[in-house]
């Protein structure tokens, strides 16, 4: 097997990165700031998963951070309206679950659905939907914040705090979803009809591929993955407002090109994303570390990473055409 | 005067020589076409000339005066205009704004009524109705290469490059195109013509150049040399049986067809297909050959009855073709057939991969399929990883096939199966074509080169503007029967 410097970039950037964290500061590699730093990216990191899969296949979605914080506060409506019949035990929670779940299921559904049945882009319908979802979920927390019932928080809470050791759960979960991810992209049926339509949907029409299901599924799966990122959100700060979950369509997708995957679909890398995701995180906990650089300036070194990165991938591509 | 030449050039790509010592030129109001065999280095050659590719000894003369030409837009400034296979229009920009593109008229605002009428002048001098303010994307294949040779014209061509200028067309606009050329030429052109129909040549070019393996290895002015002798001294050998012999078809029937129609495009089709045999469909580009065999196929929704095997069946999808044993080979390879960014076993595999393994795809069985289709169907390829794009037009080709039998289909609808694919590998073909009939298998060969589909077909059905305009078989089978179905033409005179 032959080494490509080009594709192992970002595995390097991330090897860099940790280097460059434990050098600046001595609690960098502390267990708990481990367990931090891959508990947070866990959200992000479980859609840019899913999102790597609709770009793949050449489609978008920039309502997945307004989604999520609509089936957040849908999520925490429900279970609060269960409480006086279920009471406050783990019935009520695994109830919100899978409101949030299915929730994200059918919302996927709805972008795919728009997107390969009414024939609308892909950038467009999820415009739409990202502008409906973020006033539904104002609309309904009526301009303020939705909060879990007490109770139900405490026997929430552990779902993020919790988990197997230092491992808490969100970093279990991302690390299944991201393995599973990366086997279905690289060796079922799915994954390969998903590049094949990415890199060109008339050949793979010609090769009797059933273009808009298969399209469709992406969507379905990125909403399911939203849901799974809401169920563990949710027990974090146990409340959701118009202000959750902003910008995380732009991490996400940033974190899908970091990782090598191209916005032009075809070609899809789930190992890259969970790299991208990681290297995204990794920045935002080495600043706040650190008092190298202002934490101000976060976005700007992340801006500049995303830029670098397709920049190095088109060199790669031109090296090839030589 | 010698407008344009190579003198003694060769070109390298790493440590590979392509082109060996090619001396050309091309002089004004001559036609010059070059012919070879895919690979030979003609593209290359039209590269150089093109400004596109610096030669890596020798040089390039511009009226006897030795030339650097670094980009295509420095070459056309000098005159030397290249009109690409693939156009170079931007389809969603007006004719006039495709004519000046780059060299628009006018100062900070357009001049556009001055754009327009120039773009009129020119292509009423091409006898063209074209519409200067039509967009690209709205006009026909041989219109937009009308609006191609007016951009060059607008350039103050004196050497024209042209691509298989004719690949695209049919065989009413090729008369146009001839007409074109020839106009060119009395003002005083050089041309340089390539192609892969000889006849063609044998008709347009004042001057023939045949380049092997990138050299040049035969010269010959008009009338010098034959269509056979251009294509033996193309592969270097003769051309025995270049159209394998026919076989005997059965009786029973494997497909029957009983009025299809796809809306808008073809209107009551009825036909028999029987067992082992190789039926052409004839037919001007726009006749709705095409549209028939993806009507028949479920790639268009389509109305009639079909019997395989005289059991009727519903094919709404592909996916019910290929149940019922049909399979269709497209004519447009790169944008329908094949990925071009992907490998070979990627490509192959694709339309079959519930045959490779469950849920886990069994590369291991897909390798073992590739294997033998590089063998059954001499797919000639550098690596095996090799993206599918970077192979020759017959090399895709090949694959395309292999790909197709994956799922052993009975009935095989091919579409213009050589189109832009040398003579070798034409031959190679019929080959392959003539063998899954003798399977038992039969096929239905769409194309627009009349020789191929009276050399290759048991019968031939001829579509005019969606309908069947009649069948022709055994010794009926000429081009001009053809022609005279396909054009509607009735009577017996010429």
């Amino acid at each position: 097997m032959k080494i490509d410097l080009h594709t192992l970039g970002p595995l390097v950037a991330l090897i860099a990165l940790v280097i460059l964290g434990a050098a600046l500061n001595s609690s960098f590699l502390a267990p708990a700031n481990i367990t931090n730093v891959l508990a947070r990216s866990a959200f992000i990191g479980l859609i840019a998963v899913g999102m790597t899969f609709v770009i793949t296949a050449g489609g978008l979605d920039l309502s997945v951070g307004s989604m999520a914080a609509f089936l957040a506060g849908v999520a925490i409506i429900a279970m609060n309206a269960a409480l006086p019949g279920l009471g406050s035990n783990w019935g009520t929670i695994l109830l919100g679950m899978a409101v949030a779940v299915l929730g994200g299921i059918v919302a996927g559904y709805l972008n795919g659905a728009l997107i390969t049945k009414a024939r609308i882009e892909p950038f467009i319908v999820t415009l739409g939907t990202m502008g409906i979802f973020r006033s539904l979920v104002t609309w309904l927390a009526d301009g303020g914040t939705l909060s879990l019932d007490y109770g139900l928080r405490t026997l929430y809470r552990p779902v993020y705090y919790g988990g197997i050791g230092w491992i808490t759960w969100p970093i279990i979960a991302f690390a299944m979803v991201a393995v599973l991810g990366e086997w279905i992209m690289r060796h079922s049926r799915f994954g390969r009809h998903v590049e094949a339509i990415g890199s060109n949907d008339r050949v793979a029409r010609y090769s009797a591929i059933d273009v808009n299901r298969v399209r469709l599924l992406t969507y379905v799966l990125l909403g399911a993955l939203v849901g799974i990122a809401v169920v563990l959100y949710v027990p974090r700060l146990g409340s959701a407002s118009g202000s959750t979950g902003v910008l995380w369509e732009l991490e996400a997708i940033a974190a899908v090109i970091i990782g090598g995957t191209a916005l032009k679909g075809g070609r899809g890398r789930v190992w890259g994303t969970v790299v991208g995701v990681l290297i995204l995180s990794l920045i935002d906990n080495i600043l706040n570390l650190a008092d190298l650089v202002s934490p101000y300036l976060n976005g700007a070194i992340q801006g500049v990473i995303i830029v670098l990165a397709v920049v190095l991938q088109r060199e790669k591509r031109a090296a090839e055409e030589r | 005067m010698t407008v344009l030449a190579l003198d003694n050039v060769s070109k390298s790509f790493g440590p590979v020589e392509v082109l060996h010592g090619v001396d050309l030129a091309l002089e004004p109001g001559e036609v010059h076409a070059l012919i070879g065999e895919n690979g030979a280095g003609k593209s290359t050659i039209m590269k150089i000339l093109g400004g596109f590719l610096d030669p890596t000894l020798g040089q390039v003369l511009l009226d006897g005066q030795p030339v650097r030409l670094t980009s295509g837009p420095e070459a056309e400034a000098r005159g030397i205009v290249v009109i690409h296979q693939e156009f170079n229009l931007a389809p969603d920009l007006t004719v006039a704004a495709n004519v000046f593109l780059g060299r628009e008229i006018g100062g900070w605002r357009l001049d556009h009524a001055a754009m327009h009428e120039a773009t009129a002048a020119l292509l009423a001098r091409l006898d063209t109705r074209v519409d200067p303010g039509a967009l690209i994307r709205d006009l026909s294949v041989p219109d937009r290469q009308m609006v191609e040779i007016a951009k060059a014209l607008s350039r103050k061509a004196r050497v024209l490059i042209m691509d298989e200028p004719s690949a695209v067309l049919t065989h009413r606009e090729v008369g146009a195109l001839y007409r074109q050329i020839d106009r060119l030429r009395a003002e005083g052109v050089a041309i340089l013509y390539c192609s892969h129909r000889l006849d063609e040549v044998a008709h347009l070019a004042d001057r023939i150049t045949v380049l092997r393996d990138g050299r040049v290895v035969r010269r010959a002015m008009r009338g010098d040399l034959s269509e056979d002798g251009m294509a033996a001294a193309m592969v270097g050998r003769e051309l025995q049986d270049f159209y394998p012999p026919k076989g005997q078809s059965g009786d029973e029937p494997a497909l029957e067809v009983r009025g299809l129609t796809v809306p808008g495009r073809v209107r009551d089709v009825s036909f028999t297909l029987r067992r082992g045999e190789v039926l052409g469909i004839a037919g001007l580009i726009g006749s709705g050959r095409t549209e028939l065999a993806e009507g028949l196929v479920g790639l268009r929704p389509a109305g009639g009855e079909i019997c395989v095997a005289g059991r009727p069946v519903a094919i709404r999808s592909l996916r019910d073709a290929f149940a019922a044993g049909l399979a269709y080979l497209t004519e447009d390879r790169k944008e329908a057939g094949l990925l071009l960014d992907k490998g070979l076993r990627e490509n192959l595999t694709l339309a079959t991969l519930e045959r490779f393994g469950g849920w886990r795809i069994d590369t291991r069985a897909e390798d073992a399929a590739l294997e033998q289709a590089t063998r059954e169907f001499d797919i000639r390829a550098p690596r095996r990883d090799i993206a599918a794009g970077k192979l020759s037009g017959g090399n895709q080709q090949k694959l395309l096939m292999a790909k197709v039998m994956l799922s052993d289909p009975r009935i095989i609808l091919i579409d213009e199966p050589t189109r832009g694919i040398d003579v070798g590998t034409k031959s190679q073909i019929y080959a392959f074509i003539r063998k899954l009939a003798a399977e038992g298998r039969s096929l239905i060969v769409i194309s627009s080169e009349m020789t191929e589909v009276i050399g290759l077909a048991d019968r031939v059905l001829v579509m005019r503007e969606g309908r069947l305009a009649g069948e022709l078989s055994g010794s009926e089978m000429t081009e001009d029967r053809i022609v005279r179905l396909a054009m509607g033409v009735t009577g017996e005179a010429a």
